[in-house]
């Protein structure tokens, strides 16, 4: 047997691998749009490349972000890539320093010990050794916690691992074997020459003591060399594919691409970047608070992926955002999301295993139709004002958050026009979430011209869903500004004078104000003046959908009842004197769910307003009450 | 030898309660009645006239009033029944400032309560001066003058029908019964005390289910010129002359409308009472559909509960007319001296 | 001319529901798409709150109805005027899934037209 030819596998593997990477980065390179092609091209000349590779380290080698939310699991991540990567590069200066030549090629490094059986026993060289014993050791501590995270999946505290093709189960079987295989070639070669630090040295010399050590070892370099070679080839069809393309994707990412709206290499990247880890199923309200198990993100890209008819996952989702916050990778899974709904129908196209290798394929969607149209609108000429307030469609269904707007803003001194007073047109938001931006644009532009013909400088709403539409999709001059920032500034303005509630609130962040727009703080500050702010368990960007979001088409209202139910049982865990939001689609939907007093920020604010303008109505109440005794 | 009385224990002084209390009583029982308020009565205290035939409340309440006044019944008042156990072959009553009653049964006549009308809150109670409910015009009744926050008399009234019942979005899904003539027989009354003022009822379905009820459905429009348009009220708001608007949709013309009113009825729905619910939950009793009671058998059973010797008599299990509910009440009593008849 | 001939005098089609020969695609496709379809009953209360049906005639019950009905012709226009704003989901006292009823009865034309229904 000529010995050497088992390093074939290996060869073959690393190089096709390495070929593939530069042909499929070349591709899609290509495909970006002429101002990503810019963006990459500078960034890869400039800061952002030096901010990448400290990401890469920190992230794809380290783990860090993992290893904060679970120690154990990152342990898990960090040993397998890290030890993997200390490997590589102490192995090529191993082979490089103490081999007979330099500059070997990539096989010598990996096949290290067989090609020098005797190295190491004395001085710097063993000192050496024992640290390549220990990265081996390393790696292989983790493998034993996957291999436990496999078959015992609670263990590292998450709730469900994603299923497997078989494709992914040879990739993962060959991924497993490398370094067990690794470990007793090392080990036999070992043995049989009598060298070998702490781990390879004491194994190989036990196993050497009742087997035949030299006729072994081959077998196992074999081994390694196939599981090296399987995984290398597998790797841009199976589920590790991520490992590489994340790498890409920092470089992207940090060079300033985004999503946009519509599909492109940005998105595939991001499709073939997710690691499957979960961690977006196991945040998901949908799955753990309504039961529907199958529309997380990780089954939605998972589909993406396999160009599978997802139209139904696609829709049956909340875009709460709440995924996309603890997404490991960064992956935008709300645009990506919508990209998606905006496509038209898609018809199951499940690739054949070599198709998967493709770097072309189309994608098999019908472009939608434009369904809906406005033409019927009639333009309207507005009187002008310096303040506009627009409440919006689900706030006229709260009219104590209008009445409380107007008492606010009339105690301050506000002269203000209430611009969709009888009744609007919609803001156009509902319709982009929906996927129909063509359609929504029609809204929009018959709302900006009302905003500006009315020479307005604040456009103020009640309502986060409004704000967010107003504030990314509207070219106005005028500053938006969502209720709760507008009170803010009031109070700080000293126009408003409040009175101290002595009441305990806790304040839920809707997910359009919050995750959505990043107002996190304007709320806070303004019940504080008013009232005692509770901390709740789950606020800030980790806030909970109160389940009657918009942007779900499908939800069937019982399954909304048990998100908000859920939601709201956690958000009155200090049982607070009042629950409080800033969105009138929120109330309404937690009214239903709990027992506690349910309440608009701007309610809050109202009921702490000095005593004249309550007086007024008491007075009312009296006379109610004369005239009723008089009769 | 005379045998010691039997005791039996009504928590609840309503319609039912009494009753029941009356009833028992005068078949030889020793009876407590047990009533949360100060004065028994329940939701009969508030109403001015009866339908279907607006006879005075007075009447009926003089009549219960009377069932009562018995030598054999204790009149316990300001007191809550909050917990019914076995105790041996006795039942034993924890009522509220923690003494207890030791009776042979107990009959549950806990009531109804009003659906809170800030529940609905796109029709604007509380928010609004002039949007009221039902019971509340009930005591405009009373006090002789249908007038609104401003004192003076509306020009045009609308009842709501509906109002927290048949919604699911209040988590009622039931039908209360009583409302939907309750707001005919309104807007007689508004209509004979300001000729005047048009009155209009907003519906999704008539259900005039009793003897004389269709017979007053015809009578408001015949007689008293009272409108109905079939659709359910969506919101309202006020307009700058601090008169309301509603948005509905006529949906027999099959189009949205909008009016001005000056005084708008919530035509409120029943509930399961607080109080009776709490108690329930405490003894173990079952709640059914929409928070109701849940009675043995729907069809021969309906007096009687999970728990051996506690019966049920009137709206604790279900919304019931007055006429029901007293028959509800006696079969409760039949039921109770069957039971302790057999014992 | 048939129809004519079926009741013996003269009937202007239009003005019939002939449920019998009524096309249920429409209804069968709706109620697949959406099962809440079924439990409307007619009230009214998103026609009512309705933010498009403000502006110009489009009617959430009615459509209810005329699907149920198998009368599609009188839609084929109101169908697109919905602007999915929501405020009918939270008005709907039966919980009703109204805006996906009008996604996919917007649809459901669209596919009879085309045939694909
Ligand atoms: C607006 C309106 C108008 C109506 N008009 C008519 C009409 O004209 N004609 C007609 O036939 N019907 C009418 N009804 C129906 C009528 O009011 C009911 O049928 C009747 O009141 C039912 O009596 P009840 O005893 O079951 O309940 P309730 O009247 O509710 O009495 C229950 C009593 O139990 C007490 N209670 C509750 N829990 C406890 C506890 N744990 N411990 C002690 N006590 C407790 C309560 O305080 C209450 O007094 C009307 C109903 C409404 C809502
Ligand atoms: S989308 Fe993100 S969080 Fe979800 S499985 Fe993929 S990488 Fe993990
Ligand atoms: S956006 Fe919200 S509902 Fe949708 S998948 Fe993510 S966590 Fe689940
Ligand atoms: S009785 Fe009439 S008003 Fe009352 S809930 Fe039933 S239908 Fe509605
Ligand atoms: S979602 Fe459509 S049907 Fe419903 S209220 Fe809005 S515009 Fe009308
Ligand atoms: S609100 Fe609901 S039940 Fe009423 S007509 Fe509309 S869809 Fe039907």
């Amino acid at each position: 047997m000529n010995s050497e030819l088992f390093i074939i596998p290996f060869n073959l593997g690393l190089y096709f691998i390495l070929i593939y990477s530069v042909v499929r980065s070349t591709v899609w390179f290509r495909d970006l749009s002429r101002s990503d092609k810019l963006r990459l091209q500078r960034g890869f000349f400039g800061r952002p490349f030096m901010q990448s590779i400290r990401e890469i380290f920190m992230e794809s080698l380290l783990h860090r972000k993992i290893f904060r939310k679970n120690p154990v699991l990152g342990y898990m991540h960090m040993s397998l890539a890290f030890g993997w990567f200390l490997l590589i590069v102490f192995g090529t200066i191993e082979a490089d320093f103490f081999g007979e030549r330099h500059l070997n090629p990539p096989s010598h490094a990996i096949f290290f010990r067989w090609f020098n059986p005797g190295h190491g026993d004395t001085g710097f060289a063993s000192v050496y050794n024992f640290w390549m014993d220990l990265l081996l050791a390393f790696i292989l501590s983790g493998l034993l916690l996957a291999m436990i995270k496999r078959f015992i999946p609670g263990m590292m505290g998450m709730k469900k691992t994603t299923r497997h093709t078989w494709v992914d189960r040879l990739a993962l079987i060959s991924l497993w074997l490398i370094f067990p295989a690794r470990l007793f070639a090392e080990s036999f070669t070992c043995g049989a020459n009598g060298s070998g630090s702490f781990l390879t040295g004491n194994l190989g010399a036990t196993l050497a003591s009742f087997l035949p050590a030299a006729q072994i070892a081959p077998w196992f370099w074999w081994l390694y060399s196939l599981a090296l070679g399987t995984f290398f080839f597998l790797l841009p069809v199976s589920r590790y594919f991520h490992i590489p393309v994340e790498l890409f994707l920092i470089f992207m990412r940090n060079s300033g691409i985004t999503t946009g709206d519509r599909s492109s290499s940005y998105t595939e990247v991001q499709t073939h970047a997710c690691s499957s880890c979960g961690v977006c199923i196991s945040v998901c309200q949908m799955s753990y608070a309504a039961g529907i198990h199958n529309i997380q993100s990780a089954y939605f890209i998972k589909g993406l992926r396999n160009d599978r008819d997802i139209s139904a996952i696609t829709a049956n989702c909340l875009m709460c955002g709440r995924c996309e916050e603890v997404c490991p990778v960064g992956i935008e899974l709300g645009p990506m999301r919508l990209i998606e709904r905006r496509q038209g129908e898609r018809q199951d196209s499940i690739p054949g295993f070599l198709e998967r290798y493709s770097l072309t394929r189309k994608r098999s969607t019908i472009e939608r139709l434009p369904t809906q149209s406005y033409s019927y609108l009639e333009r309207e000429d507005p009187a002008r004002a310096d303040v506009l307030f627009f409440a919006g469609c689900m706030t006229h269904l709260t009219p104590s958050v209008i009445a409380a707007m107007k008492k606010i803003m009339e105690s301050a001194g506000v002269r203000y026009r209430f611009m969709d007073e009888k009744g609007g047109v919609c803001c156009g938001r509902p319709l982009m979430l929906a996927g129909r931006d063509r359609e929504a644009r029609e809204l929009i532009n018959h709302n900006s011209d009302i905003i500006w013909k009315s020479g307005a400088k604040i456009l103020v709403t009640s309502c986060p869903i409004c704000y967010k539409v107003f504030r990314e999709s509207y070219y106005l001059e005028a500053q938006v500004m969502h209720h709760s920032e507008f009170m803010k500034n009031l109070i700080e303005e000293g126009s408003l004078r409040l009175g101290y509630l002595h009441r305990k609130v806790v304040y839920h962040d809707p997910c359009e104000l919050g995750r959505g727009s990043g107002i996190y703080e304007d709320p806070r500050s303004v019940i504080s003046y008013v009232a005692e702010l509770q901390q709740a368990t789950q606020e800030k960007n980790m806030s909970l959908c109160c389940g009657g979001s918009l942007g779900n088409l499908t939800l069937a209202s019982g399954k909304r009842a048990l998100i908000a139910a859920d939601a709201a049982k956690i958000l009155t865990q200090s049982s607070p004197d009042e629950l409080i939001t800033a969105c009138p689609l929120c109330k309404k939907t937690f009214v239903q769910a709990t027992d506690t007093k349910v309440s608009d920020i701007a309610e809050l604010v109202a009921a702490a307003l000095p005593e004249p303008a309550r007086k007024a109505r008491s007075r009312i109440r009296r006379m109610t009450a004369r005239t009723l005794a008089d009769g | 030898m005379k045998e010691a009385l039997k005791h039996i224990v009504v928590a609840g002084g309503g319609v039912a309660g009494m009753e029941a209390a009356g009833a028992l009583a005068e078949m030889g029982f020793r009876v407590t009645l047990v009533e949360k308020n100060n004065d028994p009565g329940g939701h009969l205290g508030r109403w001015h006239a009866l339908f279907p035939d607006r006879r005075p409340a007075d009447e009926v309440r003089h009549y219960l009033r009377k069932r009562i006044e018995h030598r054999n019944i204790n009149v316990i008042t300001g007191t809550t029944v909050e917990k019914i156990r076995h105790h041996g072959h006795e039942v034993a009553v924890d009522l509220s400032g923690g003494t207890e009653e030791r009776a042979d049964a107990v009959i549950m006549a806990t009531g109804f309560d009003l659906f809170d009308a800030r529940r609905k809150e796109e029709y604007g109670y509380g928010i609004y001066d002039n949007v009221i409910t039902s019971a509340e015009l009930e005591d405009l009744f009373n006090n002789g003058r249908i007038v609104k926050a401003d004192g003076k008399e509306p020009a045009r009234v609308g009842f709501i029908h509906c109002v927290g019942s048949r919604d699911e979005k209040v988590n009622n899904n039931h039908c209360s019964k009583v409302c939907c003539v309750t707001a005919v027989k309104q807007a007689i009354e508004v209509r004979k005390m300001i000729p005047s003022c048009e009155v209009f009822c907003f519906y999704m379905d008539m259900r005039m289910y009793g003897p004389y009820y269709e017979e007053l459905y015809r009578e408001s429009q015949e007689v008293h010129n009272v409108n109905f348009i079939r659709g359910k009220v969506s919101e309202a708001s006020v307009n700058i002359n601090n008169r309301l608007v509603i948005k509905v949709e006529d949906t027999l013309a099959g189009r949205p409308l909008k009016m001005e009113l000056d005084l708008m009825v919530l035509m409120v729905g029943m509930e399961m009472s607080a109080p009776g619910a709490k108690c329930a939950a405490a003894s173990g009793l079952p709640a059914g559909i929409n928070r109701f009671l849940e009675t043995a058998d729907h069809h021969f059973g309906n007096n009687l509960s999970s728990m051996k010797g506690v019966f049920y008599a009137g709206t604790c299990t279900a919304p019931m007319n007055i006429t029901d509910t007293i028959s509800h009440a006696r079969a409760a009593v039949e039921e109770t001296v069957r039971y302790l008849n057999r014992r | 001319m048939d129809q004519a001939n079926k009741f013996g005098f003269t009937i202007n089609r239009s003005r019939l529901i002939d449920y019998d020969r009524s096309d249920r695609k429409v209804r069968d496709y709706v109620t697949l798409m959406e099962p809440s379809f079924r439990l409307c009953f007619a009230c009214g209360g998103c026609a009512a709150t309705c933010t498009a049906g403000y502006h110009k005639s489009f009617n959430l019950r009615r459509m209810n109805t005329l699907i149920r009905r198998g009368e599609i012709e009188p839609l084929r226009e109101e169908v697109t005027r919905c602007m999915l704003c929501g405020k009918c989901l939270l008005v709907c006292p039966r919980g009703v899934n109204t805006r996906n009823v009008v996604a996919a009865a917007a649809a459901a034309i669209r596919k009879l037209d085309r045939n694909e229904l």
